[in-house]
């Protein structure tokens, strides 16, 4: 059995997943995900120790597609669809700039 | 106390296929802004990536331009995080099976030679563009799955020359493969560094500190002498170097700090389950060997032991692959290679210097300036007609037949440039005379007269061993 899933890790994965958990949502969720992670801790039950990792489920491999460039001429349609547009450019919230690289 | 430092290099390099790494969208620049986007590159629900050959093909080319062990069975991992520019919340990278592994690359610094080792190189998809406004940002999506390829040196870098070295040495060779225009200044290459001191002896790195903007290899090279010795002057102090990214300033040459790092980041990777894995071939792998282009350092080696050329010219000669393609190709139809050199550096450089061209952008071929050279060679044009020969080759002209249509034939028959001559040493007893009595100056003004006669036309060197031959009769 892997240990139970803590409230620091809980915490954690929602500041991840960019979602305020308030104090009472907190217990709540750690509660619903102690269970969640109770389900596949039945996963340890099987002996893998002879089995490959499995990195794709589809059992097709090499599939790729020629190096050639073809522009659907959706621009428009998309930028119609996004919440705010400035000049073709999407407008969000001004960005701190945060990103890791 | 005396220190070592440790030098790890992250480079980016933007690969420069006709499409996208995961849609078929084009890759360009300086196109209106999302004009080169479709529903897979906005990440929208439902659709599904598919693997551009002509980048694991890429990839394997880097591979082998860095001597690097290519993985047989690479799969694709998605690394999660939020941002604008990156729609699918996800990028597509990868992390457990990088593309290739364990390659070096030869660098030398005060005529030292040292293998710097290269960890791992992996492909990936790049993120769209972000620009920042008052109360808005801005995103462009066009870079949105561009196709790179990161490559992670070992920390076997030991001094900012040697960054310097590497990155020249690392660009060079990748240049040549030919799979991107690798341009610092266009955004092509971007290095990340990350930089540790510790005194000597010490088993330990040091704490590493992240460098930012650095925009050049000469700024990769200011930014790390500034840091080491500030590394230096932080512990001399008694203090602690803190885990951090520091930005560099190009106007003070100083490093600034940016933000302290807190935990190792989390990314939380897992196989991307969207596209299916790949089994690289040997066949494969040998089919992209036999194609790959010849590596800078091999053809200076070329041009310097089988040409004679100095390791100056072999240099100049080989810092763009056009120019050293084009120059074995005037080899190949003939050209003498010390000629073909100083045309090429002297000549077609100020050409395209003056002109701000590439060489694929002009109408020079190797075609014509070889037989232009082989023209000199066999004596048909004086090397003072070739630069007019040369103005009509960049016209698109060519040499054999621009010589005849402007008359520009040299002449170097005897037989009829010695009436000339004996008609000039005639008509001039005094500076014959003078020549006798030992004023060799009186030569140069015959071989005017003898020039003025034929207007330029007399081969100098012909009409020397007969000016000579006739006078001392």
């Amino acid at each position: 059995m892997s240990e139970k899933i803590s409230k620091e890790t809980v915490s954690h994965v929602a500041s991840l997943a960019k979602l305020e958990l308030t104090d009472e949502q907190l217990p709540y969720f750690t509660d619903q995900l102690g269970s969640i992670m109770g389900i596949f801790d039945s996963l340890n039950d099987v002996d893998t120790s002879n089995v490959e990792p499995t990195f794709s489920v589809t059992d097709q491999i090499n599939v790729m597609r020629e190096d050639v460039a073809d522009n659907w001429g959706q621009r428009d349609a998309l930028l119609n669809n996004a919440p705010d547009v400035s000049d073709g450019l999407i407008r969000t919230p001004t960005i701190i700039d945060e990103s890791g690289d | 106390m005396n220190f070592e430092t440790t030098i790890g290099l992250e480079v980016h390099v933007e690969l420069k296929t006709n499409s996208k790494i995961f849609s078929p969208s084009p890759v360009q620049y300086g196109v209106d802004p999302n004009l080169n986007t479709n529903v897979i590159d906005w990440g929208y629900p439902g659709v599904l990536p598919s693997t551009n050959k002509g980048v694991v093909k890429s990839g394997i080319m880097a591979a082998l331009a860095l001597h690097a062990e290519v993985e047989k069975h690479p799969h694709f991992d998605r690394k999660n995080y939020f941002y604008p520019d990156n729609p699918k919340a996800y990028q597509i990278t990868q992390k457990d099976t990088p593309d290739a592994h364990d390659g070096w690359i030869e660098i030398e610094v005060d005529g030292k030679k040292k293998k710097i080792g290269i960890e791992e190189m992996h492909i990936e998809e790049d993120a769209g563009k972000n620009t920042h406004g008052n109360k808005f940002s801005y995103v462009d999506l066009n870079r949105q799955g561009t196709p790179l390829i990161e490559i992670v040196s070992k920390p076997d870098i030991a001094s900012p020359d040697e960054a310097y070295a590497y990155l020249e040495a690392l660009r060079e060779r990748i240049l040549f493969t030919g799979i991107s225009d690798v341009k610092m200044e266009e955004g092509s290459m971007r290095v990340d560094v990350n930089v540790s001191i510790r005194p000597y002896g010490q088993k330990e790195f040091g704490t590493k500190v992240e460098l930012k903007n650095l925009n050049s290899f000469n700024y990769v090279r200011k930014g790390l002498a500034y840091e080491e010795k500030r590394q230096q002057r932080v512990i001399m102090a008694g203090g602690e170097i803190q885990q951090e990214t520091r930005r560099f300033d190009e106007t003070t040459g100083k490093t600034v700090l940016m933000r302290v790092k807190e935990g190792a980041d989390d990314y939380r990777y897992f196989p991307e389950p969207d596209l299916p894995a790949l089994d690289i071939t040997d066949a494969w792998i040998n089919e992209i060997n036999d194609s790959m282009p010849e590596m800078p350092a091999s053809r200076r080696q070329r041009y310097v032991n089988d040409f004679g050329l100095k390791d100056y010219d072999a240099m100049v000669l080989t810092q763009t692959k056009e120019m050293a393609d084009f120059f074995d190709a005037v080899i190949k139809l003939g050209a003498d290679p010390k000629m073909a050199s100083n045309y090429l550096q002297v000549n077609v450089n100020a050409y395209l210097n003056d002109e701000q061209k590439d060489l694929s952008e002009t109408e020079i071929t190797p075609e014509n300036l070889a037989t232009m050279i082989k023209l000199i060679e066999d004596g048909t044009i004086s090397s003072k007609m070739a630069k007019k020969v040369f103005k009509g080759i960049t016209e698109g002209k060519e040499p054999k037949k621009f010589v005849e249509d402007n008359g520009m034939v040299q002449l170097s028959d005897p037989a009829q440039l010695q009436p000339i001559i004996d008609e000039v040493l005639s008509n001039n007893p005094q500076s014959v005379e003078d020549f006798h009595n030992g004023k060799d100056r009186a030569i140069g003004f015959l071989v005017g007269q003898i020039m003025k006669q034929t207007r330029g036309k007399a081969n100098p060197q012909v009409v020397n061993k007969l000016l000579m031959a006739s006078i001392n009769k």
